[in-house]
């Protein structure tokens, strides 16, 4: 039997049979071991060119401020033309809700079409406490629930922060949906694959605000870099007192809310 | 080698190899590089159309419009606000040209009366306001004005004007209370009202030696509790004391 490692510096010992067998039945096996566990960092480093947009390098979030908020629903109508998603008044990736709150306690939440036709403005039959429009999206949080309960890893969160679905991979059980606690998942009906807010990661990876900032009349969102120091929203986040959703839920949003109200769910 | 351990080498390296088959096969190409997920789909969703073209892009042509319109109200209002996703238009300019909304039900979106909106925000009944005459007969969507400067506060303050119509305080003037400079009325968020700023201004009226008509309700204003002003407790728009 011819020993590969005769020649190699190592070899001094004499080296008995059964270890010579071994070695020689491990140095067959190696690449082919090697070949299933590819060493991936190395491809990745090679594939990026210079100048390119490098995810690392960016953490997105944004900043709602409630009392800027007019109820126009335009951002929820530009996100349906941005990313396809279907006009059916049951799928949305934002909305608005609308919140009375009467002197008697009672609190009425309403999101005809999710804002976009507008809210029908009545004159209010009882006497009114509080009421505010708030915008409402998938929450980008730090830690997702929806990630962590996909049974084929087909929704993750980026290097940038941003939550996103798989959608060759998904097999639409529902189970994220299930989880968000937030309500910012739907079922696509066409790919029956699931569906959510992307922060637009299409337009930011290329320097654009997402649609629904981008349409905001009165600049009630803003959309930023919180690894940039001067970005609009690191600006909104140290000016303002911030909440985020159901913070005791532990999922660490990554969509700040500035004048947000108790009754806000 | 004893025969035993050659055989369970045989069936590791067998197990070993199958598993690095199976693996090479079943994981999708690019899993992993990044993260617990396929880089491919990152690069996939990267990759969708753009719809909205972005106010910059609209810079670039429309200069005579962007300048008149980022010095009016509606600077902070985006082009594709009005005129819908304009991205094909900025390809194509000859061939797409992107909408422009002229009937009356498209503005009273933002500008229709909703006692939800935030307080100041220009509101206008659609039902009363006007009817049947189109928004930009009067007001020019770039640079809106009102036609004329408002004669009342109610046509911004909706929500105050409504309170304060069936309230006590309904006969009273605005200005009764508020000094206004005139140019409040063309640029109503650097030149602000006049708000009372002591008790004595509500005593003038309220005092029990106040000289106002004897139906008007009077108070003590040494045991009335002093250490308050009035409007800590009373809306003066709509006040409740009885």
């Amino acid at each position: 039997m011819d020993n590969p490692k005769r020649n190699s510096p190592c070899s001094e010992p004499p080296v008995s049979d059964s270890r010579r067998e071994f070695l020689h039945t491990f140095s067959l096996a190696a690449p082919l071991l090697l070949l299933g566990l590819r060493i991936s960092a190395v491809e990745a480093l090679a594939a990026e060119p210079e100048g390119a947009y490098n995810a690392r390098d960016h953490y997105y979030g944004m900043g709602i401020d409630v009392s800027k908020c007019i109820g126009c629903g335009r951002c929820a109508d530009a996100c349906k033309n941005e990313n396809d998603v279907p006009r059916e008044p049951y799928y949305f990736r934002t909305w608005i809700e609308r919140y009375v709150i009467g002197a008697d306690g009672e609190t009425d939440v309403d999101s005809p079409n999710g804002g976009i036709g507008g809210f029908t403005s009545k004159t209010p039959d009882k006497e009114i406490l509080r009421t505010f429009f708030v915008p409402k999206l998938c929450n980008q949080c730090t830690d997702p629930p929806c990630v962590q309960v996909c049974p084929v890893g087909a929704t993750f969160a980026t290097e940038d922060g941003v939550v996103l679905v798989d959608n060759d991979y998904c097999i639409g059980c529902r189970y994220c949906i299930q989880a968000c606690p937030y309500g910012a998942r739907f079922l696509d009906p066409r790919t029956k694959t699931a569906n959510k807010c992307t922060f637009c990661y299409h337009r930011v990876t290329k320097g654009l605000l997402p649609a629904c900032v981008e349409v905001c009349p009165t600049g009630a969102r803003v959309f930023g870099d919180l690894k940039q120091r001067n970005s609009p929203l690191a600006r909104f986040t140290r000016f303002n007192k911030i909440m985020t959703l159901k913070p005791h839920l532990n999922t660490k949003p990554k969509v700040f809310y500035a004048q947000l109200d108790e009754e806000v769910r | 080698m004893t025969q035993q351990s050659s055989r369970l080498l045989l069936v590791a390296a067998v197990l070993i190899v199958g598993l690095g088959t199976a693996r090479h096969f079943l994981v999708p190409k690019t899993f992993g590089q990044r993260g617990h997920y396929r880089a491919a789909a990152v690069d996939a969703i990267e990759k969708l159309p753009i719809r909205y073209a972005g106010r910059e892009a609209c810079a670039l042509c429309h200069t005579e419009i962007v300048a008149m319109h980022s010095k009016a109200r509606h600077q902070s209002v985006s082009c594709e606000v009005c005129h819908g996703p304009a991205a094909a238009h900025t390809e194509s300019p000859a061939d797409i040209k992107p909408p422009a909304p002229r009937t009356r039900g498209y503005c009273p979106l933002c500008h229709g009366y909703d006692p939800t909106r935030p307080t100041g925000f220009p509101q206008i009944d659609p039902v009363t306001h006007n009817p049947v005459k189109a928004c930009i007969s009067c007001h020019n969507p770039h640079a809106p004005e009102p036609p004329h400067t408002p004669e009342e506060c109610g046509a911004c303050h909706g929500q105050i004007a409504r309170s304060k119509a069936v309230s006590r305080h309904a006969q009273l003037a605005c200005v009764q209370c508020h000094n206004t400079p005139e140019k409040h009325k063309v640029t109503p968020r650097l030149v602000h009202p006049e708000k009372p700023r002591d008790r004595e201004f509500c005593g003038s009226c309220h005092a029990q030696d106040a000289r106002s008509p004897k139906e008007i309700l009077r108070i003590d204003m040494q045991s009335h509790n002093a250490r308050y002003l009035c409007w800590q407790c009373h809306y003066p728009h709509q006040p409740e004391g009885d």
